[in-house]
């Protein structure tokens, strides 16, 4: 008998339907994972599972069995009986998850004592122990001490194995994990893959909901893409990855920018034909740089050199110092030592005012390009920023970026978050600068939208010959990007060099880790390339 | 065969407190602009054998003291109490911003320094401060607005600051240093304009506050002086005949009562609209 089993699955809000008509079935032990981008329908599906597609929301099916039983007949309190015991759920972001005001032993314990028979079997003293178990099983070190702590006291992958552990505490036949690698950094999310993998090894069937095709790779026994509310295309893995059928998926698996895909565009993958002009000119010089907050050092004798029209990438988890390197760069940060010059000119060191005439020369991107905007401004007077630039220019600056003048009275707040970076970048080439530093710019964006910024950016490069210092945590991202790399670990660059050396030869045992943990290789990238 | 989940979305309800309130300001306002349009009778205009008349259908609020007409100096005190408080608003809300984006921009021993200031200065009773600076600078009906101004600026001055701490580490503040503006360009383009936000708010609770300080202040013989009709002069006056005649304090202290309460009614209203908090039980 299958877990669940669901025919004709539609979900709608305030009359518009954002599940339009999808089937499922899980059978026991057994891996689903739903792939599609944001908006896709593929969250709201996986909530409908357990009753909680969200306020307002209308679900239908001709068919709804979970564990053999018609949940379309279900009251709020049958909905409690399948929430943690039939299916443990475990959300993306497991610091707004988890309650701040309750230690790991508390957020665990609860799971355990939820009503039903499971609580007639857990007598009160053994909790602890269940709890020690359960943490041990998703892999926390050292759980004894970890009972006590509270959320904030722990790292992001510890706080996402908590989760885990609530959700399979109560040994439910299935866990859906909605996004559940997309915080985390890339060894870590190898970490929570292999747990996963863990429990379906133990006979726990998964449905994994995701946008990235690659962690669903390692996974995954069968993928279904879901586009606008629509199963588009469905198979086992393999199949799915190795001979896509529809053309979105096609364009899903191009569009991840990788080692293959370097030299191609992402989008429509023909391979990009105009040279960029490389020169031997430093525009941008780093030597020697530290920084420290107090007596914690973020970064420590960081150098570099950036030549006219080329990419430095810089790769790194969270809290390795990059993105303290790049408000060095940008003179936001006064270096404990060391020295940066910009254009020959020194950058660092030197009074706010005589940086001033410098600083249009150098200009950013970040990955929430929200923060960067006057909530008052609209896209004209955010592209104009008090300089009166005449409309045309405005519309020329637009233009470059994929946009048009109809944009120009519209708020950001009111824009996509692809066409929002397309904003800050429209704004940052008015200053036709000589160096765009980008800071994680496409980390928040679908893969199809990161490919078209990713794109946009390769193109501007080469038309106006800017140099760019690349930011980001993806390894595929910066590969595809970048002439050559920094790596970074702990606030320092542990390895440097080409590109392609780094990837496919890597000197530093981080940097092999780091390769290591990227989820399995995506076959059929080239599917439409060439 | 379909499950479900729908709580009642939360609806505004136009309360009929509110709108009476905002209908009385409606009048007040009136009033104050023209208040011929409301009482043709003057206000000054004594009558002693008329004086202390109760409430009839010739004079609707009585008569006071020296028989002139208490519904026309109620009407015509509006102005007064309204011109006070608004100038006195007025100018502590200025002065606050002023000092509240100097103290948050400034250098970080400045803007302890002008804290603590402010601290101080909002540990005193706002009328008893207010008296300090009477006594110092002497009474008028000038000096009273000077002296409330003086009074509430801390209320201003400390939400400005709090505000410009948050808009001054925001992104599009750094964005704007690396297009490399001046600092005085991000201060009135950025800075200043995000801080606006919650005054009108705060103004709208303080003019109420205001009102009550200039009818103390006045009560106490302070503002404008006899024979003016001012809500707290008129009280003044009145408590001497509180025994044979209550209208001629009644209406005047209904006046400032229903005045200050409009005003805060209103003010929290749009405390709730702005700050987004979704209408809470027995309040507004």
């Amino acid at each position: 008998m299958s877990l669940v089993s669901i025919d004709d699955l539609r979900v709608s809000f305030a009359g518009t339907q954002v599940v339009r008509g999808i089937s499922l079935t899980i059978e026991p032990g057994e891996c689903v994972a739903i792939v599609g981008e944001s908006g896709s329908g593929k969250s709201v599906t996986a909530r409908s599972l357990l009753g909680l597609a969200g306020p307002g929301s209308r679900v239908e099916a001709s068919r709804f069995l979970l564990g053999g039983e018609n949940a379309l007949a279900f009251g709020e309190r049958q909905w409690r009986r399948v929430r943690g015991r039939f299916a443990g759920l475990v959300l993306q972001d497991a610091l707004v998850s988890l309650d701040p005001l309750r230690t790991v032993r508390a957020e665990i314990a609860e799971s355990l004592r939820r009503p039903g028979p499971s609580a007639a079997l857990a007598p009160a003293g053994s909790t602890r122990q269940r709890v020690l178990d359960l943490l041990t099983a998703v892999g926390v070190p050292e759980p004894e001490t970890r009972l006590g702590h509270y959320p904030h006291q722990l790292s992001g992958g510890l706080r996402q194995r908590v989760l885990i552990a609530s959700a399979i505490a109560a040994d439910p036949p299935l866990i859906i994990a909605d996004e559940p690698t997309t915080a985390l950094d890339v060894t870590v999310q190898a970490q929570i893959l292999r747990l996963l993998a863990e429990r379906k090894a133990a006979g726990t069937a998964l449905l994994l909901i995701s946008h990235d095709l690659a962690v669903v790779a390692s996974v995954a026994d069968r993928i279904l893409v879901m586009k606008d509310g629509l199963v588009v295309e469905q198979g086992s893995t393999a199949r799915v990855l190795g001979e896509p059928t529809h053309p979105y998926t096609r364009r899903l698996l191009a569009a991840v920018p990788s080692a293959a895909s370097r030299g191609h565009r992402l989008s429509d993958g023909t391979r990009v034909t105009a040279e960029r002009p490389r020169s031997d000119e430093v525009v941008l010089s780093a030597s020697g740089l530290s920084f420290s907050y107090g007596t914690r050092t973020v970064a420590q004798d960081i150098g570099f050199v950036l030549h006219r029209a080329e990419t430095l990438g810089v790769v790194g988890e969270s809290g390795s110092g990059k993105t303290t390197l790049a408000r060095l760069a940008l003179g936001l940060l006064k270096p404990t030592s060391g020295t940066v010059t910009l254009l020959g000119s020194p950058w660092s060191g030197v009074t706010e005012k005589s940086r001033r005439p410098l600083r249009p020369r150098i200009q950013v991107i970040s990955q929430n390009p929200l923060d960067s905007f006057d909530p008052r401004y609209t896209v004209a007077r955010l592209v104009s920023d008090h300089r009166r630039l005449p409309e045309e220019r405005i519309e020329e600056l637009l233009e470059y970026v994929g946009l048009d003048l109809s944009f120009a009275a519209r708020r950001p707040r009111d824009l996509s978050g692809g066409q929002r970076q397309r904003v800050a970048i429209a704004r940052a080439l008015g200053y036709r600068p000589d160096v765009l530093i980008c800071d994680e710019p496409v980390s928040a964006l679908d893969v199809s939208v990161q490919a078209q910024v990713l794109d946009l950016l390769a193109d501007l490069q080469a038309e106006l010959g800017m140099a760019m210092v690349f930011i980001s945590h993806d390894l595929g991202v910066v590969h595809h990007v970048s002439d050559r790399v920094l790596v970074m670990k702990d606030g320092r660059v542990v390895e440097s060099g080409e590109a392609d050396d780094i990837f496919f030869d890597p000197g530093h045992p981080y940097t092999r880790e780091l390769l290591a943990a990227v989820p399995g290789p995506v076959v059929g990238v080239a599917a439409i390339g060439e | 065969m379909a499950g479900v989940l729908a709580p009642t979305p939360w609806a505004p309800r136009l309360g009929a407190r509110i709108v009476t309130a905002q209908l009385f300001l409606l009048l007040l306002a009136l009033a104050a602009a023209v208040p011929s349009l409301l009482t043709p009778v003057d206000p000054l205009q004594a009558d002693p054998l008329t004086a202390l008349a109760p409430p009839s259908s010739e004079h609707w609020f009585g008569t006071d003291h020296l028989g002139r007409d208490v519904l026309a100096r109620v009407v015509h005190g509006a102005r007064f109490s309204l011109g006070i408080s608004l100038a006195a608003t007025g100018l502590a809300l200025t002065a606050g911003l002023l000092l509240g984006l100097a103290a948050g921009l400034a250098p970080r021993w400045l803007d302890e320094l002008m804290t603590r200031a402010f601290d101080v200065l909002s540990t005193l009773p706002e009328i008893l401060f207010a008296l300090l600076v009477i006594a110092i600078i002497g009474p008028g009906t000038a000096n009273v607005v000077v002296a409330i101004a003086i009074a509430q600026l801390p209320n201003y001055a400390r939400v400005v600051r709090a505000q410009t701490f948050v808009v001054r580490r925001s992104g599009y503040v750094e964005q704007a240093v690396t297009h490399g503006h001046r600092p005085w360009v991000i201060t009135t383009r950025h800075v200043l304009p995000n801080v606006l936000g919650p005054l009108p708010v705060l103004a709208t609770i303080g003019l109420g506050t205001a009102i009550v300080a200039a009818a103390g202040l006045s009560f106490l013989g302070m503002g404008p002086q006899p024979p003016a009709a001012e809500w707290g002069a008129m009280l003044s006056e009145a408590r001497n005949y509180l025994r044979v005649a209550w209208w001629e304090a009644f209406f005047p202290g209904l006046a400032v009562t229903a005045t200050v309460i409009s005003l805060t009614v209103v003010g929290r209203r749009l405390q709730r609209r702005f700050e987004g908090r979704p209408s809470e039980r027995g309040v507004g």
